[in-house]
């Protein structure tokens, strides 16, 4: 008798404005990486170097919104998967970019390529190549429905798994004392 | 039935909890180590009744807790998945409103608004952010006033005048536009009486009253609310007791 | 003295002893010192702080609380739209805008030459005449194009205020229909003599037969109010007259100071016989400022007649006199504890009840907080007595209501019936056609659709503090409940959680749905935040901050639904707008350079 071979979950990563440093904390799921290879194998994300999503059962966004860019990238990623999970602060409630959100861009702009000490001559990038920065930046659920959150900055490599595991095995995702961090 | 003064009773979330004429809800349900959410409230000093976390249904009647006094045999409920949620919704409006950015506070892992936020099971702040512009005090050679993280509980306001004498601190502005002041036309910190003496400079609930070069003396991870929820912590004011 | 409180202390310092440098009067000598310099300024700040012995960061917190307080300087001429829903329905806002650009400032700004400030501000209590501005805390009223051509000249050329043309601060009182109260030909006197040749006991039962009930819009036994404030214990008791009149679409208590004075004042002085006060405050709102001469007038010939002052009327021992109190703009203190909070000299924020002011109001002592139209009604019944006034309007209702009748009508102005009149009987008498609507005591009340204009005017169906707003069928009820909620979000006193932030999440909502922004998904967020501000909020304000909402949801979905273009969640703010620094910077307009507004589509 042939057991049917269950089809491995789909999943897909990206970091928006972020620092990569979820994704190093998802990296600290160590060896059980080899558990969710078995269940789940990865469609666009910085571990697999594919460029554009498609059909995912579950995609997990790193960072905020600080450019057009990150714009079109979580359109990509909800457009494409079935569930969508931000994860960590700057995902949840925009982080340390946002920390320029007092300041509007034209400032900031200006301070960077004008006006700063020992630049003279300098210019504000214009290339079509570069995404054009928001006057804002914005947690991922102003933008899109968000599935479900996992605070932290990181999130432990423990609640990424927790949140993970549950989600693949069709609970309701829950982070108890310890797991459950904004800092 | 006839009830002795001392033996007055009421029942919070099934349980039974004496209380006596002077204590509120909270108080009495302190008293007995049980644990309401709160934020403004301090059991130091008098109930302020404006942040609403610690709100219950007393009697089916949806009431603040630190303000409301109970009634003999009143039957009040706070752990129930409906008032967990409106203080969760409170929660997700403080934390818009104002910037809380945990991961660079120092009191993070200290922090009542932050903890309260882990035992409601605050995933997300829902609402969009308000990203208000709230610059920084850094006058004072000894502490620091970080506005982008008051919740406006006045507990600064209240120890200052009730307990320092000082008045260091008021709120102004309506509304939306309410903010904390100090008591200094140049709006600084270093140009009042404050000091680090003050009752006022260890009320904060959350991170706006900051004493400078110690807040990483103790590691984030290891931190009171990191050891327990903060329902199983006792209140600071009450820890020395 | 330092030097630079100097030229301070000359102003303040007649001001601050005419209040004894009480405190408990620092909103008059904030508004008085205001009005000598058109702001307050950091200097006199400090200088009332050493004279007043208060902390300066205290009179900043009070000052800074009340919209019609300044504490940076503003234009010579201090223009204020009035911005309630119907200022809206006559145009204020093309007026506003037209003001603007013919003054070269733009509007919440002072204009570089220090000249003129234009802004709007909470109704002013016009409606029967708008569009109403404020210019200097005076009214002015009945705003044409015209009008507004004139006054920008007025304003170019200095004119001081007081050499305007006479005709552009008229008020009208707009009486249009009179029962009892409005139609009394009341003498002056005549009910205060009749109540002291009875005790104060029997004069409170007279009350108490009479079942006269609070006009604020509560309904609260005002025989009862008064007994419990007589029978509290405390070293003074106090009379308090609510003449706070903020609640959008409300006017008649103007029209009863305006005219019908001495009801009031007489009403207020039996209660203080009944209660044993020997002081009373009129609370009047800083936007009927132009009424404050007027009402001096007449408490000072009530003195010389000696209805007030001492052994009143001759009666040895009953002394009482009363004191007005204007506010700054603010509507919470429209509710008793946070006027009596006002009143004291602080930020109208409410207070933890119980205590009730009846027990503990003013400077903790057992107080009286009636509406204006309570004390009018407490003079008739002086005159008439209990059993007279208890055989009008309806078992639950006795009396008389007056309804300020604004909007849609060929007829706005004053309307007073027996209790029980329906709405369809108020709306023909106004001679209003097409009604699609009546907003019923303010956003704050209840809003009524056509199927229940058979409804009645009384405490047991549609109590009301006197607002009635009517809305034809050209309006569009979801920019009413829209106009509604940034009322709240303005006046929210931002004590509690949900109401500051509530208000504004609410505004916010709303504001995204009539940007085109919306969906179901905000929709149900509309809800919950409905829900949360009822079952939280530390105060009225709160709870019914939501009122409009809910009730234009539930009777005039349409209006809603059209604004639910979207099926699903879409951003509350343009994202290619959220571009638009970025590209002005870079000189860049192409593709890349530009967001679709909305989601690509699953």
């Amino acid at each position: 008798m042939q057991v049917p071979v269950k089809p491995k979950l789909k999943i897909a990563t990206t970091s928006l404005a972020g620092c990569f440093g979820c994704h190093m904390s998802f990296l600290d799921i160590d060896e059980r990486l080899f558990d969710l290879i078995e269940l789940a194998e990865f469609d666009r994300s910085p571990f697999t170097d594919i460029k554009h999503c498609g059909p995912c059962d579950i995609g997990l966004i790193e960072g905020g919104l600080c450019n057009a860019e990150n714009v079109h990238v979580l359109r990509e990623f909800r457009a494409n998967c079935k569930t969508l999970v931000a994860v960590g602060a700057c995902a949840i409630n925009g982080g340390l970019p946002a920390q320029r959100n007092h300041l509007s861009i034209a400032t900031v702009l200006t301070e960077i390529y004008h006006t700063q000490h020992g630049l003279v001559g300098g210019f504000i990038p214009n290339d079509p190549e570069l995404p054009l920065p928001l006057n804002q930046v914005h947690p991922i659920h102003e933008v899109v429905k968000i599935d479900y959150f996992i605070p932290g900055c990181p999130p432990s490599g423990e609640a990424i798994w927790k949140v993970l595991t549950d989600l693949i095995a069709g609970r309701e995702p829950d982070l108890s004392h310890g797991l459950m961090q904004f800092d | 039935m006839f009830q002795n003064k001392d033996t007055y009773t009421f029942l919070l979330d099934g349980k039974t909890i004496p209380f006596t004429e002077e204590q509120t809800i909270i108080q009495a349900a302190m008293a007995a180590g049980e644990y309401i959410p709160h934020l403004c409230f301090n059991p130091e000093f008098k109930p302020h009744g404006s942040c609403k976390i610690c709100t219950v249904s007393a009697n089916g009647r949806q009431t603040a807790s630190c303000t409301q006094q109970p009634q003999a045999g009143m039957v009040v409920e706070s752990n129930t998945p409906q008032i967990n949620g409106e203080r969760l919704a409170l929660l997700q409006m403080l934390f818009v409103e104002g910037n809380h950015f945990c991961p660079s506070c120092e009191k993070s892992g200290d922090c009542q608004l932050q903890a309260t936020a882990y035992e409601m099971n605050m995933m997300s702040s829902h609402f969009d952010h308000f990203f208000p512009d709230r610059p920084v005090d850094a006058s004072h050679p000894e502490y620091l006033l970080d506005f982008n993280r008051c919740i406006l509980c006045s507990l600064c306001v209240r120890a200052s005048s009730d307990v320092d004498g000082k008045d260091v601190f008021s709120l102004a502005g309506r509304g939306i536009k309410t903010r904390l002041i100090v008591n200094a036309e140049s709006g600084r910190l270093a140009d009042t009486n404050f000091s680090g003496d003050d009752k006022a400079a260890h009320v904060c609930p959350v991170g706006v009253i900051i004493k400078k070069r110690v807040g990483f003396a103790v590691p984030i991870g290891q931190r009171s609310f990191d050891e327990h929820p903060i329902s199983f912590t006792p209140h600071p004011a009450l820890k020395d007791n | 003295m330092l030097s630079h409180m100097h030229k301070h202390a000359e102003y303040l310092d007649p001001i601050l002893s005419r209040y004894q440098y009480n405190a408990h009067h620092l909103l008059q000598i904030l508004r008085e010192a205001q009005e000598y310099y058109g702001y307050i300024h950091a200097d006199a700040i400090d200088y009332m702080a050493q004279q007043l012995q208060l902390a300066r960061s205290q009179i900043e917190g009070v000052a800074s609380f009340y919209s019609l307080l300044y504490l940076q300087p503003q234009g010579e001429y201090r223009v204020l739209f009035s911005d309630n829903i119907t200022d809206r329905m006559l145009g204020n806002m093309q007026l506003m805008e037209s003001m603007c650009k013919e003054l070269w400032v733009e509007a919440g700004k002072v204009s570089e030459d220090g000249l003129v400030s234009i802004n709007t501000t909470s109704c002013t209590g016009m409606c029967d005449q708008g569009p109403a501005i404020l210019v200097n805390n005076i009214v002015i009223n009945q705003l044409t194009k015209e009008r507004v051509s004139a006054i920008c000249e007025l304003i170019r050329e200095h004119i001081p205020l007081s050499d305007w043309p006479p005709e552009f601060f008229a008020i009208e009182d707009h009486i249009c229909k009179k029962d009892i109260l409005l139609d009394s030909n009341f003498k002056a006197g005549s009910a205060l003599a009749k109540s002291l040749r009875h005790s104060a006991l029997e004069t409170l039962q007279e009350i108490k037969t009479s079942k006269l009930r609070g006009r604020g819009g509560a309904g609260f036994s005002t025989a009862s109010k008064w007994e419990f404030c007589r029978s509290a214990t405390g070293e003074q008791h106090y009379v308090v007259c609510n003449a706070d009149e903020g609640e959008p679409g409300t006017f008649k208590d103007r029209v009863l100071l305006t005219s019908y004075a001495d009801m009031v004042f007489e009403g207020m002085t039996i209660c203080a016989h009944v209660i044993g006060a020997k002081k009373g405050f009129l609370y009047l709102r800083g936007e009927y400022r132009y009424l404050l001469d007027h009402l001096q007038a007449v408490l000072h010939h009530r003195r010389q007649q000696s209805q007030l002052g001492n052994n009143i009327l001759g009666h040895a021992g009953f002394n009482f006199d009363i004191e007005i109190h204007l506010g700054a703009g603010a509507y919470i203190c429209g509710e008793e504890s946070a006027l009596i909070e006002s009143l004291e000299g602080k930020r109208g924020t409410p207070r933890n009840r119980p205590p009730f002011p009846v027990t503990s109001g003013y400077l903790n002592q057992p107080t009286v907080v009636n509406n204006v139209e309570t004390f009018a009604c407490a003079s008739l019944i002086g005159l008439h007595g209990g059993a007279w006034y208890a055989n009008i309007g309806t078992d639950t209702s006795a009396g008389t209501k007056i309804l300020s009748v604004s909007g849609d009508c060929v007829r706005p102005g004053l309307y007073e019936y027996p209790f029980g009149v329906t709405v369809a009987q108020v709306l023909a008498d106004c001679g209003a056609q097409n009604t699609q609507a009546v907003q019923i005591s303010g956003p704050s009340g209840i809003c009524v659709a056509a199927n229940e204009f058979d409804r009645r005017i009384g405490f047991d169906d549609l109590p009301t503090a006197g607002a009635f707003m009517v809305f034809d069928y050209s309006r569009d009820m979801f920019e009413v409940a829209r106009n509604f909620v940034h009322f709240f979000k303005h006046e929210s006193c931002g004590f509690c959680t949900p109401c500051r932030v509530g208000t504004s999440l609410l505004a916010n909502m709303m504001d995204k749905l009539a940007q085109g922004h919306g969906s179901p998904y905000d929709f149900a967020e509309i809800e919950k935040l409905n829900v949360l501000l009822l079952s939280t909020s530390h105060c009225g304000l709160g709870h019914s901050a939501c009122n409009p909402v809910l009730d234009t949801i539930a009777k005039f979905r349409p209006a809603y639904d059209k604004q639910l273009i979207h099926k699903e969640f879409i951003p509350a703010f343009d994202l290619d707008y959220d571009l638009s620094q970025a590209r002005q910077m870079t000189g860049r307009d192409d593709a890349g350079a530009h967001l679709e507004r909305t989601n690509v589509s699953k």
